[in-house]
């Protein structure tokens, strides 16, 4: 059955404030940084007004940030943290040892371009920072999606089979700070849905004592490393089965990947993040003017649903993979992820990388890219960038 | 050592679970001196509680009551820390 929902006009940030104040995590540990500090300025404002009654841990820093919530999670309190760009690679060592330490931390990711040059826009560089953390990934399209991901994050972090951190993350400015109408459930609804804490080994439960994070030697590393690849293909099931509730419960479907108007495509774009809403409005006017393109939102980049994005991309002769975020000297993330899930299969897979640092990309920049697709040399292009010809 | 854990064996994360544990006897790591006390030289400051890196200094409640050896490694901290000299290392 639906849940009651009231409408409010809500930015991103605000939106996971919102999220954060139904789940009510017992700590959260956090260092103010642009644009995700109106996540945290905003749950903070709820803890003062009572409305929500969390543990906020002011510290010196995203490492300090992180390894607190390490400490908290693995304690037996449910813990979340916010951060962006510079805070994230201050945070990556120890967002490393949260996955391998199996703690399931939600952290919401006000995506934001890398220094340098410094810059506060948005781009996907931090979270692709801790690609190979271990933690899982999800891309918001808009501010609806942030708190709904957000809502179902702590559900797919403290799954048994999973227990990872889970960076929900919302393109800095574009989906953080602004206003749209975003469709809450009512608390109730939240907080029985995410339920309660629970961790197979507490380090606060005395009675069954147990040491964690110890070194482990080249006779172990190995094995315990690959623990975590194999929690990451269980949350890929998870994360369906998460979804799956939720929709029942809000009516909003998500999967690791949407379809959107792939039937009888030739043409496809791939890409994650509010890009995508634009990108749908492109390849709605192109489908008007009897175009055959679609398009493939990537939704969970960690773990990468290969499987679901071969099956969704089987029929289709041309793929472009927007990246933003750039791997200078080697391929871009989401294309290197998209070409091997379609290798074998044949397509035309061609890399265009745009909107780094916050730049804006146009409608007719997306068109562009579709025409383009066929034509592209195998090199990847970059859209919207000033160069001589 | 026994046979390796495959990674299906190992606990997630590696965590250790206290009373699953095997309790190796680390006190085997001396190399031929051990600490003594005096006890009627003992005051029962605690400094050599406090500063022992192995927890071997064994009370009774606050009251010093003398070495666990099986956790000892000799490493003679406790020795050097009594004010009164009542802790002194003899061979094995």
């Amino acid at each position: 059955m639906t849940a009651r929902m009231s409408v409010e006009l809500l930015t991103g940030g605000e939106a996971v404030a919102h999220a954060m104040r139904q789940i009510d995590p017992d700590v959260v540990p956090v260092y103010p940084i642009t644009p995700q500090t109106p996540i945290i300025q905003g749950f903070a404002k709820f803890v003062a007004d009572g409305k929500a009654s969390g543990e906020i841990v002011n510290v010196e820093s995203e490492h300090s940030a992180m390894s607190a919530a390490v400490g908290a999670a693995l304690a037996g309190a449910r813990t979340m943290t916010a951060t962006s760009s510079q805070g994230m690679a201050l945070m990556a060592e120890i967002v490393y040892i949260a996955a391998a330490m199996r703690a399931p931390i939600v952290m919401a990711v006000g995506n934001r371009a890398l220094s340098g040059p410094i810059n506060i826009h948005a781009d996907h560089s931090d979270s692709m920072l801790v690609r190979d953390s271990g933690a899982i990934q999800l891309f918001a399209e808009n501010a609806q999606e942030a708190y709904d991901f957000t809502v179902m994050a702590p559900r797919i972090a403290e799954h048994p089979d999973v227990l990872l951190p889970v960076l929900v993350g919302q393109d800095g400015f574009t989906i953080t700070h602004s206003a749209e109408p975003v469709a809450m459930l009512d608390d109730e609804a939240v907080k029985s849905f995410v339920g309660e804490y629970a961790i197979p080994f507490p380090l606060l439960d005395l009675g069954r004592v147990t040491s964690q994070g110890p070194f482990a030697m080249p006779d172990s590393y190995f094995e315990l490393r690959h623990d975590l690849v194999r929690a990451q293909e269980s949350a890929l099931w998870v994360i369906e089965q998460i979804t799956d509730e939720f929709a029942e419960l809000s009516g909003r479907s998500y999967g690791v990947v949407e379809s959107y108007r792939l039937e009888g495509a030739r043409r496809a774009l791939v890409v994650m993040g509010s890009s995508a809403g634009t990108a749908k409005d492109v390849v709605d006017e192109l489908r008007g003017e009897g175009e055959p393109v679609g398009l493939l939102q990537v939704r969970a980049f960690r773990p990468f649903p290969d499987a679901a994005v071969r099956a969704a991309l089987r029929y289709v002769t041309e793929i472009a993979v927007l990246d933003r975020a750039d791997s200078p000297g080697g391929r871009p993330p989401l294309f290197a992820e998209v070409a091997a899930a379609v290798y074998g299969c044949a397509p035309i897979v061609r890399s265009f990388v745009y909107g780094l640092g916050g730049r804006d990309i146009h409608p007719g920049d997306i068109r562009a890219v579709f025409e383009c697709v066929e034509s592209a040399p195998r090199g990847t292009q970059y859209v919207g960038l000033r160069e001589e010809a | 050592m026994g046979k390796l854990s495959t990674w299906q064996e190992l606990p997630a994360a590696g965590v250790v679970v206290a009373d699953e544990a095997e309790q190796p006897r680390t006190g085997g790591w001396r190399t031929g001196l051990k600490p003594d006390v005096e006890l009627a030289q003992c005051v029962n400051c605690l400094l050599c509680w406090l500063y022992c890196p192995d927890s071997a200094v064994v009370l009774d409640g606050t009251t010093f009551t003398g070495f666990d050896y099986d956790h000892c490694k000799g490493c003679e901290i406790c020795a050097r820390v009594c004010p009164t000299k009542a802790i002194e290392m003899v061979p094995e």
